[in-house]
């Protein structure tokens, strides 16, 4: 049977309870509401806390250590020989039991041993799932007839179900934390790791960037290189590119909507405008390489420039464009903040409204701009698809935007996509990547949501 | 220019030897407005204004002249048009996308809504003063030395130095803040940053001043130091200031014109207009009767 | 006074001297800023032209009529129906006697082997389905149209360029030859393209969907939802309502906000150490991928409900507070009918950025190359944008069109959602 039938069921379970709550408590002053501390409904709300909260909980704690203790015995069942095997060997083995027992093909040849393995993996399972479909109903059944029992004119059913309810309020508010904890854990952890087989000063300082470990050590090129600047420069390449396409298009489209454009043309223009920021990056990335790339390569061409076909130009443009109505909506937000007063100090002076916008306005938006382009460059930092799609894969050390470069995001798919062995460098050097990009743009959206913050408190 | 020797409560009767052209147009004049409108030497003249905001009139049929230095305030109840009237006469309104204007109002001869006369040299000879304190964010100097900047009035650094402080002294603020030019002009206190916004408005010379309710945001004292400044400014400029204090346009003012529901009531000398209004309107407002 | 008089002239003069200058820059700015904005619609404007007019061709599969002969000895040699045996019959021989029959001088191996590269390996599927259906078929003689190869699709679409070289070019000049052959005979059709939107995957673009990939993403936004959802609006009533205004609640709001810049690909890595490694779940399954989208778009739903909550005018919560409700009781009966709308509007805005997204997705395996239709959130999928990705990756023109028509379905999705939202708010728009 299906976890997912034991949560139906349970949900099921629930109802019942909330209705017998609900009639246990009104049975009791005779349907004299009156008596009652709470409204009959929070009677059963809390009946039926007591039915699912216990069960769901034991049910979600069993699904996280089954696996585990259930792999527990049946490694004790294992022959000594096997138990004592190296720990990347013993794994290996572990993993073709689970395999054997899903019907998955194995790396290795299936012998008696294995298979027993596998039987008992499977059995055991089986049992696990029956006890937990019993215990998880019986504690289901149990904490309703308990709270059940419980129910009195005088217990408080609402004060207890608004604080289990404000609890999971509390809780969800907390997740935020939780996931950037989790964040910074899981890359960290890697990372360390990575940092156990690279120094980490040539990872951070190092100019070559060829993470091929060879399986075999006789192979050449065996050993990485772990060099991660020209992954750096490279993202900061394309990254200037897209800021130099999406900085002026986006500020001065800003501008011109929230300073110049009637009414009626910013009905019309600024929903196409934001048409941009809703398609897809893989979309942005399939133009780039198929349309962008391409026009580039040819444009060159004919007036004598070699334009790789990959070049950092291509993908920075297109994702300039991408970043254009981030950049505009944002100054549009910063520039509307302005207050009226100003501009008419400056009207009322004689100034024309160009003047009045690029002396008194920008000024006085410039940190709020500031603040947007920051958040814009950690956009354009982390972006992915486009790069992945556009730009090259060979770690070139170039200024030139006709080259191809590779960026930290291409280089973190490029390791994980495909196989991954979690004790190789190559594929740990990804989260160390990720590592430094998480610091990079969390520091930049710190130092802008600052700035962004500092600046509304000031107008407000 | 018009001179006049008889008014009466139902109209203005032109009785000079202007030319029939003008007599004929203005021949309604001033209707439903009691006092006199026209002054012997006006900056500006104010001939039959209308304000529109889309389909709702804000002013109907507004007649006055501002005299040359002289302070004329304007008064009424809240929500009279006496904002919106003092706007166009710099053409501020033209930056609220509904408004209208019809009528006319001349400069100095010169019709500043007719193409007479360009918005941006307009607005440097009508200069204005807001309800709130609104100096750039800029320094001291820079918020004095925008005007000038924007207009090319100033030769050179010196000149422009020149200008600054002539403008600062003129404002009573010099003393104040010689010592900290460079820094923000958001730091100062509220009555150093109107007197600010004056100062600022003094250095593109301008001829008319326009203040709207400018000592409303302020404490007494700094109030009483903006007065004080506007009375010393009257020998160089004219000056129109809308004020819903009595007591300021009764200090300040040398005429006052009183606004009730977007029509201009009555205009006159202050000392008249506080000691025996003639309308019942204006009496009503005068003592206290609504406002 | 006659000196002051003269000093205001002269700025009058001065100020209108360096006018036309002025108005000039003035012209220029303004030009610049409609330039801009220009700029911008012309990118989308040529962005969708180039998605449109790569792709609308897609919608269409060229055909070829074959007039097949059921041969019981290809496919039933002892006259059983038994579909386990229908099932394996050789019905790629049933095609090739076809397409032999048609051109009977075609006779050495290199020839044969490019004349029945005309139609499409799914051939076979086709007529192996029609004989299951109805296992009387077989002895007998039947006209079916069947898909042509990509190839010839592309060349009868008109994407094969002829002026080059025949060494050059995907389609040979013996094929030009039988192809032109075929049209004369009126055994060559384009007709819509259905296969693109019942079936899965597959290494031939004739027979490549968007199927897969469609409920893929339909499961992941399921899970996606049903998280980020309840979470997202109770995390968002936390914070605006109960939360005390402390240096805890601070810093869960600055984690807020600092989260919804995150990039998505650290949320892939995420899903990778956590879901994957750490919880055991399988890798490419709709649920990881659900989770992962999960906690990417709930600070976006956050943010949104909070917003909406803090539209409500406090005198709502203060009239039901006066009448004696309880605090959670003004919440759910008050405030949190009157700011669903907004809420729902940030949601359906998430799930729209959900469905775009691709990093994330990558890092836990949803990149695999997986024919079947998911059955549910535990089977491995795909998901339209990764589809789109790996298309786009395929060196076959026939798949550059079927690229830009899963992003057009895709765009297409996007649009109805946004349009969605955009009703929404404007359905419920208060102003208070």
């Amino acid at each position: 049977m299906h976890t997912s039938t034991l949560i139906i069921l349970l949900l099921g379970l629930m109802s019942l309870a909330y209705w017998f709550g609900r009639k246990r408590s009104l049975s009791l002053v005779n349907g004299r509401v009156r008596d009652l501390h709470s409204l009959p409904s929070y009677y059963g709300l809390h009946t039926a806390l007591w039915c699912g909260i216990p069960a769901l909980l034991l049910l979600v704690l069993w699904i996280v250590f089954e696996e585990s203790v259930v792999m527990g015995l049946v490694v004790d069942g294992l022959p000594q020989e096997i138990q004592n095997l190296p720990e990347s060997r013993f794994e290996l083995v572990l993993n073709d039991v689970r395999n054997l027992a899903s019907g998955n093909i194995v790396s290795s040849g299936v012998d008696a041993t294995m298979q027993q393995a596998a039987d008992r993996y499977t059995q055991l399972m089986r049992i696990s799932h029956a006890a937990l479909f019993v215990v998880a109903l019986s504690i289901a059944i149990a904490g309703a007839v308990w709270a059940r029992s419980r129910i009195s004119p005088e217990q408080r059913a609402r004060n207890r179900v608004e604080k289990a309810i404000n609890f999971f309020l509390l809780s969800s508010s907390t997740l935020a934390i939780f996931t950037t904890i989790g964040i910074v854990l899981s890359v960290l952890f890697e990372s360390i790791r990575f940092f156990q087989q690279i120094p980490f000063t040539e990872f951070l300082f190092g100019l070559e960037w060829s993470p091929q470990t060879a399986i075999r050590a006789d192979q050449v090129g065996s050993s990485g290189v772990f060099g991660s600047i020209p992954l750096f420069a490279g993202t900061m390449l394309i990254t200037l590119i897209a800021m130099l396409v999406a900085v002026p298009v986006g500020l001065m489209s800003a501008i011109y909507m929230a300073e110049y454009a009637s009414k009626h043309f910013r009905t019309l223009a600024k929903p196409v405008l934001e048409v941009l920021a809703g398609i897809p990056t893989v979309v942005y990335g399939f133009f780039a390489a198929l349309t962008v790339a391409p026009f580039f390569r040819d444009a060159g061409e004919a007036i004598g420039l070699s334009v790789s076909s990959e070049s950092a130009l291509a993908a920075g443009v297109v994702m300039g464009i991408m970043i254009i109505p981030f950049v505009s909506s944002l100054s549009d937000d910063v520039i509307n903040a302005v207050p009226q007063a100003m501009r008419d100090g400056s009207y009322g002076l004689g100034a024309t409204r160009s003047e009045t916008i690029r002396q008194v306005i920008i000024p006085a938006a410039l940190p709020g701009i500031v603040g947007g382009v920051l958040l814009a460059v950690s956009r354009a930092i982390g972006e992915t698809m486009i790069v992945v799609m556009a730009a090259g894969l060979s770690a070139n050390l170039t200024a030139n935007p006709l080259e191809a470069v590779t960026t930290v995001t291409v280089q973190i798919v490029t390791l994980l996509v495909g196989d991954q062995e979690f004790d190789s460098a190559k594929t740990l050097a990804a989260f160390a990547l990720a590592l430094v990009l998480f610091v990079i743009t969390l520091a930049l959206n710190m130092v802008a949501l600052h700035i962004v913050r500092k600046y509304r408190e000031q107008y407000e | 220019m018009n001179e006049t020797t008889a008014v009466n409560t139902e109209g203005f009767v032109p009785t000079t030897a202007d030319d029939a052209e003008a007599k004929v147009t203005e021949n309604k004049l001033g209707e439903g407005t009691v006092g006199e409108i026209h002054v012997d030497d006006p900056r500006m003249t104010c001939r039959n204004v209308n304000v529109f905001y889309g389909e709702k009139q804000a002013i109907f049929d507004v007649s006055l002249d501002i005299g040359k230095n002289q302070v004329i305030s304007m008064i009424g109840p809240s929500g009279c048009g006496k904002s919106t009237f003092l706007r166009c006469l710099n053409r501020m309104n033209d930056t609220i996308d509904s408004c209208r204007v019809t009528g006319q109002i001349k400069m100095d001869g010169l019709d500043i809504y007719d193409g007479g006369l360009d918005v941006v040299p307009l607005r440097a000879s009508v200069g204005m003063v807001f309800q709130k304190p609104n100096p750039f964010p800029k320094s001291i100097y820079d918020n004095i030395a925008y005007g000038p900047r924007i207009h090319g009035l100033s030769d050179n650094k010196s000149h422009l130095d020149e200008i600054v402080e002539t403008s600062l002294i003129k404002a009573g603020l010099w003393n104040e803040v010689k010592d900290r030019l460079d820094q923000p002009g958001t730091g100062l206190s509220g009555g150093q940053q109107q007197r600010l916004c004056i100062a600022r408005a003094i250095a593109v010379s301008p001829e008319v001043i326009l203040m709207d309710e400018p000592c409303s945001a302020l404490d007494p004292i700094a109030t009483a130091k903006i007065e004080e400044l506007i009375d010393e400014l009257r020998e160089n400029y004219t000056i129109a200031i809308v004020t819903h204090s009595m007591q300021q346009a009764a200090r300040v003012s040398q005429r006052t014109a009183y606004f009730h529901l977007g029509k201009l009531i009555e205009v006159g000398e202050t000392d008249q207009i506080f000691t025996a209004p003639r309308h019942k309107l204006t009496e009503d407002y005068i003592t206290g009767r609504f406002g | 006074m006659n000196n002051q008089d003269q000093n205001h002239l002269s700025t009058m003069h001065r100020v209108s001297a360096g006018l036309d200058k002025r108005y000039r820059r003035e012209k220029h700015f303004r030009w610049m800023g409609l330039g801009a904005i220009v700029t911008g619609l012309v990118f989308v404007s040529f962005l969708f032209i180039t998605i449109f007019s790569n792709g609308y061709t897609a919608f269409q599969q060229t055909f070829i009529k074959l007039d097949v002969t059921y041969d019981a000895e290809r496919i039933a040699p002892l006259g059983e129906t038994d579909p386990q045996v229908l099932a394996q019959g050789n019905y790629g021989a049933v095609v090739k006697a076809a397409m032999r029959e048609m051109f009977p001088d075609v006779s050495n191996r290199r020839d044969k082997k490019r004349l029945y590269g005309l139609v499409s390996s799914g051939a076979d599927h086709r007529l192996r389905e029609r004989v299951m259906n109805d296992p009387t078929l077989i002895g007998t003689q039947e006209t079916v149209w069947v898909e042509a190869d990509d190839d010839v699709d592309m060349l009868i679409k008109g994407h094969i360029d002829l002026r080059l070289p025949e060494s050059d070019r995907r389609v040979k000049d013996d094929q030009l030859r039988w192809i032109h052959a075929l049209q004369e005979e009126g055994r060559i059709e384009k007709r819509f393209n259905t296969t693109f939107f019942t079936a899965g995957d597959s290494r031939e673009p004739e027979l490549a969907g968007i199927r897969g990939a469609a409920v893929g993403s339909f499961f992941t936004l399921l899970i996606c939802l049903a998280i980020a959802f309840p979470v997202g609006v109770a995390a968002a009533v936390y914070l605006e309502e109960f939360a005390p205004k402390n240096k805890w609640t601070d810093i869960i709001e600055v984690n807020i906000n600092n989260l919804a810049a995150v990039p998505s690909i650290v949320f892939g890595l995420l899903g990778l150490a956590v879901f994957i490694n750490l919880f055991g779940l399988p890798r490419s399954v709709p649920l990881v991928g659900g989770l992962v989208l999960a906690l990417m778009t709930l600070p976006t739903i956050i943010i949104a409900s909070r917003a909406a909550l803090k539209s409500v005018p406090p005198s709502i919560r203060e009239a039901a507070l006066g009448v004696g409700a309880s605090p959670m009781q003004t919440i759910t009966h008050h405030v949190l009918p009157l700011a669903l709308p907004g809420m729902l509007t940030g949601t359906i805005i998430g799930m729209a950025q959900a469905l775009g997204e691709t990093a994330p997705l990558l890092m836990i395996g949803m990149v695999a190359f997986i024919v079947d239709i998911p059955g549910s959130i535990m089977d491995p999928s795909a998901v339209l944008p990764v589809q789109i990705y790996l298309w786009a990756d395929s060196p076959e023109r026939a798949f550059v069109e079927r690229t830009s028509a899963a992003i057009m379905v895709l765009l297409m999705f996007l649009i109805s959602m946004n349009l969605l939202a955009v009703w929404l708010r404007k359905k419920f728009e208060r102003r208070w």
